[in-house]
């Protein structure tokens, strides 16, 4: 390594269900230099230290959304944090809160995906449409209206820095209403109605108490508290609506 | 289920005290904590509108003790807790709006909380002169 090496220790929580009651914080001493991210820090551990040490990583670019941590007590990517930014004091790194801890840095994904599922994250055509009508046009205009809420990673840094969520899992959460949000809101789409059953509910949009915490950590710019918080507006409009025009006796 | 599944102990860990966990937290609860104090001014206002609805007596009461040390003491704090409440009411107002387009630009949230706040404190200076 370069002369700039410098030292940082890293205290990593450490869980693994076979031997630990309970989660415990160990303390790892990394060579670094500037460069290194605190992926790169865990990597090195494991690599040369500790090859017990369990977390998820892939792109190492900001694009995969798998190797969110909570650094510092603050949810984030672990690839575009630079260790440099702590030192010369310690850094801890721990699981995104809010998930149960599956082993070491690894949490628990299960509840999210189903729930990613159940929003049905993608277009769902108005109308039939035959391959000869060719593609579907859209103006500049209308890309604006969901192209920020598409930028989702599925990281799920929100969820880490959602409390609602933390304190009751059934709330949907800020990543997945902005992703249903993001497909409400496609001029080509016409499943709002379907969503929406879920949108309105208490475990949709109106868990949200707009602690907003979730747009400040989110990597990708998509701000998850606009994306819920204008539906509450539109899902107010619509149970009052059914008291003036009653919907189908089927609904 | 495997021997390997059978290993899985999912370790979920507490929610006690989660708002001292974070700096954003304790500033979110103590926004919603001046709601309390905003109910609480509504309260001393809706009194006084009883008082008035009684007697002329009864109202100038109320007046008097509005007067009153303690009550100067606690229009102050009321003063500053409200003024984070205005505050922080604009700066969440972005994220409860639909998202508005100018010349097929985004509106900054910055945009949106300062025309807010601006227009609150003219709001507020024109009731003052109004009541002065």
């Amino acid at each position: 390594m370069a002369d700039s090496t410098k030292t940082i220790e890293m205290e990593v929580l450490r869980y693994r269900p076979e031997q630990d009651k309970e989660p415990f914080y160990q303390t790892y001493s990394v060579p670094f230099t500037d460069d290194w991210s605190v992926l790169q820090g865990l990597q090195y551990i494991k690599d040369d230290l500790d090859s017990s040490l369990s977390f998820r990583w892939s792109c190492r670019m900001a694009i995969c959304g798998s190797c969110g941590v909570m650094i510092d007590g603050v949810p984030k990517l672990g690839c575009r944090t630079f260790l440099r930014h702590y030192h010369p004091n310690k850094v801890r790194v721990g699981p995104l809160e809010h998930f149960p801890i599956e082993r070491d840095l690894v949490v628990v994904v299960e509840d999210f995906i189903k729930k990613l599922e159940s929003i049905k994250p993608y277009i769902i055509p108005k109308e039939p449409r035959k391959l000869e009508q060719g593609e579907y046009l859209q103006t500049p205009a209308q890309l604006e209206k969901f192209r920020q809420f598409s930028t989702c990673i599925n990281c799920m840094l929100c969820y880490a820095a959602c409390p609602q969520y933390g304190l009751d899992s059934k709330f949907t959460g800020p990543g997945i209403l902005a992703l249903l949000h993001r497909y409400n809101a496609d001029s080509r789409d016409g499943g709002q109605e379907e969503r929406m059953n879920l949108g309105h509910s208490e475990e949709g949009v109106w868990g949200c108490t707009a602690v907003a915490y979730c747009s400040e950590v989110c990597p990708k710019g998509v701000d998850p508290a606009n994306a819920i918080n204008q539906n509450k507006m539109g899902s107010a409009i619509d149970y009052f609506l059914r008291f003036v025009a009653p919907r189908g006796a089927g609904k | 289920m495997s021997a390997q599944m059978d290993k899985r102990r999912p370790y979920i860990r507490s929610m006690n005290s989660w708002w001292k966990r974070d700096p954003y937290f304790i500033r979110y609860m103590g926004m919603e904590a001046t709601s309390v104090l905003v109910a609480l001014y509504a309260a001393i206002l809706l009194v006084g509108l009883l008082r008035l609805s009684q007697s002329e007596a009864a109202y100038n009461g109320w007046l008097d003790a509005l007067k009153s040390g303690p009550s100067i003491a606690l229009h102050a704090v009321i003063l500053v807790v409200f003024l984070y409440h205005l505050w922080s009411w604009f700066k969440v107002m972005p994220k409860t709006m639909p998202m508005i387009f100018v010349d097929g630009k985004k509106l900054p949230a910055e945009t949106i909380t300062y025309t807010g706040v601006t227009v609150a404190v003219v709001v507020n200076v024109i009731v003052l002169i109004i009541l002065v």
